[in-house]
């Protein structure tokens, strides 16, 4: 029963933090601040879901698969991140701080 | 459980979609396709129990690579051009 409710409890905040995650990617002006908003929400995200599933998985070979997707998750999305605004700061797209003005408001 | 999952995970994806679509510069729009990779690696996962056959989290697995390989892949691809393999023949 515990189980079921911690679970129930990891699902929804998952949920809800991607919907934050995907609601932050709308309302940052900038791509780098919308990528602080993606980077941290999209990895939340991830953990409390396959948490979730893996509470209801129990011990199996599904909790093992849900594992070994939270791992390759883990690694694999911040990398990917970094390497999207180190290809932005190579590719020239200046961050908008208050002096220099950024591209325009979206 | 699975379904209230479900339907933020898809809500997600809509909001993320808009922003590929809308995002002013090319980043914006690898960072939404990015995050949309893994929203629907985490929508099969959460597919695979509400079913529950438990073997689509070998289809999530896959996904969540091959995921990865594009978004590096796309982003070799804008910032050197072409797909700059190994260099040796643009440096004659």
């Amino acid at each position: 029963m515990i189980v079921d409710a911690l679970s129930w409890i990891c699902l929804v905040a998952g949920g809800l933090v991607g919907v934050v995650g995907a609601v932050g990617i709308h309302r940052f002006p900038d791509f780098y601040s919308r990528q602080h908003a993606t980077g941290t929400t999209d990895t939340l995200c991830a953990i409390l879901i396959l948490l979730g599933l893996g509470l209801q998985a129990g011990i199996s070979l599904a909790a093992f698969k849900i594992a070994l997707i939270f791992l390759f998750l883990i690694l694999t999305s911040p990398t990917a991140t970094h390497a999207l605004a180190n290809a932005a700061m190579h590719g020239g797209l200046k961050p908008k701080t208050d002096s220099t003005p950024g591209e325009g408001k979206s | 459980m699975y379904i209230t999952a479900s339907i933020a995970i898809l809500v997600t994806l809509g909001l993320v979609l808009a922003r590929a679509l809308m995002g002013p510069t090319v980043y914006d729009r690898i960072a939404a396709i990015n995050m949309f990779g893994t929203k629907i690696v985490l929508l099969i996962a959460v597919f695979s129990f509400l079913s529950g056959q438990q073997d689509l989290l070998d289809i999530a697995l896959v996904y969540a690579l091959i995921n990865f390989i594009g978004v590096v892949a796309v982003l070799r691809l804008v910032a050197y051009g072409d797909f700059h393999s190994s260099g040796e023949e643009n440096k004659k």
